[in-house]
């Protein structure tokens, strides 16, 4: 239960972060070393949800694999998704009609807003305040309702097939969706005047939990993460796929580096994915949501296939080895909250321990995705 | 080393073109080679372990072979180079007695360049040495590969269990891992 | 006696239920509304469920202390009670340091926060006890120094004699009587923020915080215990609402020197109970050096300039 005096300079004491927590966003257990109020080392324990998806990915045909992705990150699932369907895509040559790839684009940004949502609200909840997390649920009850009426599920989608969608959207969708981005634009500055302005707010967030854009480097953290610390890095820009080189949207850096530069990048990305929904919407051409001439069982040629996309907590890739079969001989799954929390470690020392908590908040952790 | 600062004023180049990169990073990797590699696979010949994928086609822009203990030095390289790491993947090539590790590096600083570094131990004795000393990043994928794979990587500071439980004795992703 | 008993009663179970119909509407639903007309009857069911449940005593609490914890928080605050001035003739018992009394069971109230986080065992428990001590000890200064203000220009410190002396029109009210003192508006928010933390409500509500500590110095009470300690929660807002009322706003007094009464206390300390609320569901919490930042830099050196500028005031005018 207690263990003191762990070394002979200072008395120190072992606590437990245990995998029940409100603030862990997740099962994370992190066995904290502390002197004081101050951590002396932070270590985080995963495994706690570890279902080894990348072993099913052995056992099961291509095809059978696709409600694997979305349980991984379930906030960001369609991006999840994407990934698996641009992967498969690559490795056999398929071609997407243009509808499909503005659906899909549509889609995902409006799960991004979702999710970005959804950290935002969790987020405040842990230093806090409880109200902005309500809020947050009724933007982000709307945009579940428009996703099943077309996906037909709320949270862990299985929308995406290799060479389309399956399902075509239609025009009441089309209109829920304006509707929405005309609602929820205005709620943005309400909530920068609500809560980031805040002074409460500004005095937890402004100069906690600064990270290097070296230290990222070195442990490949990416999306807001990576974005807080000034570097300029998103794969739909650098790295571009599916139509996001047609449309026209910015990229937000902040260069201070601390928990409010993160959580400003996820406010702003917010917007910028109304701005992306609106032109894809816009833009919407007409055809098949299928490729034609997709075989049934899918026999990619030997060698690796990789593929990157940004979802709402960062890089996500997928590697996968093929032997010609019709199942994957080694997927491997990248997910960004595991590089993103592999430098809590060396990032917390010497922090408090309300500082560390609001820190690891910043990096928006699904634990899920990081255990897989 | 005078071949590295030789390449150093090709890396600046780098940040513009898109095909300075591949030539860049083909040169740099042609000089600081210890033992060359000469390995024929699928259509194209390996020049000294390194091939030129097509990213189109792939997903990544260049693929190295490395003999294992030419694994820590790559990384410096590219390290060096401004390159971050982003996953270390273990392969389990049961047929041919071997394991493949895979180390998955991209450019985060201006136009997007991947490369890939392999390299095969044996299934006997997969020893491997640590890169985590230059990638801290590495620290988390080498533990879960070890952990799943049982790729043991000679130096890391902490090669214990991850994702399985403590008391776990066995390594799932393995080909004859049987439940 | 017994109307006083009651009114307590009543008071702790219900005032629960305003603060969760707050939150909901705040947070844009609706509250409680299953168990009776506008879940009015919630309370009952809140205490029906807390009353049946098995109070299980951790292994390694200190079972002393553990136990006396939610008992050393209820009595002082149930006691205060006795003290505070309903009407003008509506005090149980009348002191004539009852302003001092008020103070001194408040600091008690303190105390369980400290034998709670002890006895329960746990290291999280213990953290918040510790916390939640230093934050009472850093905002009690403020609040006496504040209420030393009001002391002086009364000149007495029976809570009847206070509210008395601010008979007549609001005017006469003594936040706004700056012929006293020209901080008096701002020592009334100094005291109310003192009150705040006092009676740990978020922003300042490090002794349990949720979220970082789970439930801080209640983590391992159940049952009963857990409701003893919410029960004396509210009773300590209560008291310190009728406090700022009394000191500041004129207790029984009418704004407008009409019918003076019970009905003009109790609407004026429920309108502050209702600030209470709002502010609990509005902001995020602060950080703890912040909140101790907070009293010692500000809030600390401004009460006592005040108290300096009242005496100067007095003494020349």
């Amino acid at each position: 239960m207690s263990s003191l005096a762990q070394s002979h300079l200072y008395e120190t004491f072992e606590l437990n972060i245990g995998p029940q927590h409100p603030a862990t966003h997740g099962v994370l257990r992190i066995k904290v070393v502390m002197d004081g109020e101050y951590i002396v080392k932070a270590e985080p324990v995963l495994g706690y949800i570890h279902r080894m998806h990348e072993k099913m990915g052995e056992n099961r045909t291509w095809n059978q694999f696709w409600p694997n992705m979305s349980r991984l990150d379930y906030l960001s699932a369609m991006a999840y998704n994407r990934c698996y369907a641009g992967l498969m895509e690559r490795a056999m040559g398929i071609e997407v009609p243009p509808r499909a790839e503005y659906i899909r684009v549509i889609i995902e940004e409006l799960n991004r807003i979702q999710s970005h949502l959804l950290g935002f609200g969790a987020y405040v909840m842990d230093l806090g305040g409880f109200t902005p997390l309500m809020y947050a649920m009724d933007e982000r009850e709307q945009i579940l309702n428009l996703l099943e009426a077309v996906t037909g599920s709320r949270l862990t989608y299985c929308y995406h097939r290799f060479g389309g969608v399956y399902n075509d959207i239609d025009d009441d969708f089309i209109a829920g969706t304006r509707a929405f981005i005309k609602r929820f634009r205005p709620q943005i500055p309400m909530y920068h005047k609500l809560v980031t302005g805040n002074v409460i707010l500004m005095e937890r967030l402004v100069g906690i939990g600064p990270i290097t854009a070296e230290i990222c480097r070195k442990y490949g953290a990416s999306g807001p993460v990576l974005r807080g610390s000034g570097v300029n890095f998103d794969i739909r820009k650098n790295e571009p796929y599916s139509v996001y080189p047609e449309l026209d949207f910015d990229i937000p850096v902040y260069h201070e580096c601390d928990s409010m530069a993160r959580y400003l990048v996820r406010m702003d990305e917010m917007f910028q994915s109304t701005r992306i929904i609106e032109q894809a919407l816009n833009k919407l051409p007409d055809g098949p949501v299928m490729a034609e001439k997709v075989p049934k069982t899918l026999k990619p040629p030997k060698g690796d296939y990789h593929f990157a996309v940004e979802a709402a907590r960062g890089l996500f890739s997928m590697r996968t080895v093929s032997d010609g079969t019709n199942t994957s001989y080694r997927m491997r799954l990248r997910s960004p909250t595991y590089s993103n929390v592999s430098l809590f470690e060396e990032a917390s020392q010497g922090m408090l321990l309300s500082d560390a908590l609001a820190f690891l908040g910043s990096l928006d952790p699904v634990i899920p995705e990081m255990d897989r | 080393m005078l071949a590295a600062e030789g390449v150093s004023p090709e890396e600046s180049a780098k940040k513009k073109p898109e095909q300075a990169p591949q030539e860049a990073a083909a040169s740099e990797k042609d000089q600081d080679k210890k033992a060359p590699k000469k390995k024929e696979e699928e259509e194209k010949p390996r020049v000294n372990g390194l091939l030129e994928t097509d990213y189109a086609k792939r997903g990544f822009h260049i693929d190295v072979k490395l003999n294992p203990d030419q694994v820590v030095k790559a990384a410096e390289i590219l390290d060096g180079e401004g390159m971050t790491l982003d996953m270390v993947t273990g392969v389990d090539w049961i047929n041919e007695g071997q394991f493949e590790i895979i180390y998955d590096y991209s450019y985060t600083g201006g136009v997007l360049f991947r490369t890939v570094v392999r390299a095969r131990v044996d299934r006997a004795k997969p020893d491997i040495p640590t890169i985590s000393k230059v990638f801290g990043g590495a620290n988390w994928h080498e533990r879960e590969t070890w952990d799943l794979m049982g790729i043991n990587f000679v130096g890391h500071p902490q090669l214990e269990r991850f994702l399985l439980p403590e008391d776990a004795d066995f390594h799932p992703l393995r080909k004859d891992f049987k439940t | 006696m017994i109307g006083l008993a009651a009114f307590i009663g009543v008071n702790l179970a219900w005032l629960g239920w305003v603060e969760r119909k707050g939150a909901g509407h705040f947070q844009r639903r609706i509250g409680p509304k299953e168990v009776g007309p506008y879940g009015l009857l919630q309370p009952l069911a809140d205490g029906l469920k807390l009353m049946s449940k098995q109070l299980i005593i951790p292994a390694n609490a200190d079972r002393a202390l553990y136990m006396a914890a939610p008992i050393v928080a209820m009595v002082p605050a149930v006691l205060s009670f006795v003290l505070i001035p309903f009407g003008e003739n509506l005090v149980p018992r009348e002191f004539n340091f009852g302003l001092l009394m008020v103070f001194a069971f408040a600091s008690m109230g303190g105390l369980s926060i400290l034998i709670g986080g002890w006895g329960s065992g746990n290291k999280y428990s213990l953290i918040a006890g510790t916390r939640a001590v230093s934050q009472n000890v850093a905002y009690e200064i403020p609040m006496l120094i504040t209420a030393m203000t009001i002391v002086m220009i009364t000149g007495s410190m029976d809570l009847n004699e206070i509210v008395r002396q601010q008979g007549g029109f609001f005017w006469k009210w003594n936040i706004f009587r700056l012929d006293k003192s020209i901080l008096m508006p701002i020592s009334f928010l100094v005291f109310f923020v003192c009150s705040l933390a006092e009676t740990n409500r978020t922003p300042f509500d490090m002794g349990e915080c949720e979220g970082e500590l789970i439930a801080g110095y209640h983590t391992e009470y159940g049952g009963m215990g857990f409701g003893l300690f919410m029960m004396a929660e509210y009773a300590n807002i209560v008291i310190g609402c009728s406090l700022t009322t009394i000191l500041f706003l004129g207790g029984w007094q009418c704004p407008f020197g009409l019918f003076p009464g019970p009905h003009w206390f109790l609407i004026k300390t429920y309108f502050l109970f209702w600030c209470f609320v709002w502010i609990r569901w509005t902001f995020p919490r602060t950080t703890f050096w912040g909140l101790l930042n907070l009293s010692w830099k500000y809030l600390i050196p401004f009460s006592l300039v005040n108290l300096l500028l009242t005496a100067l005031f007095i003494k020349v005018f």
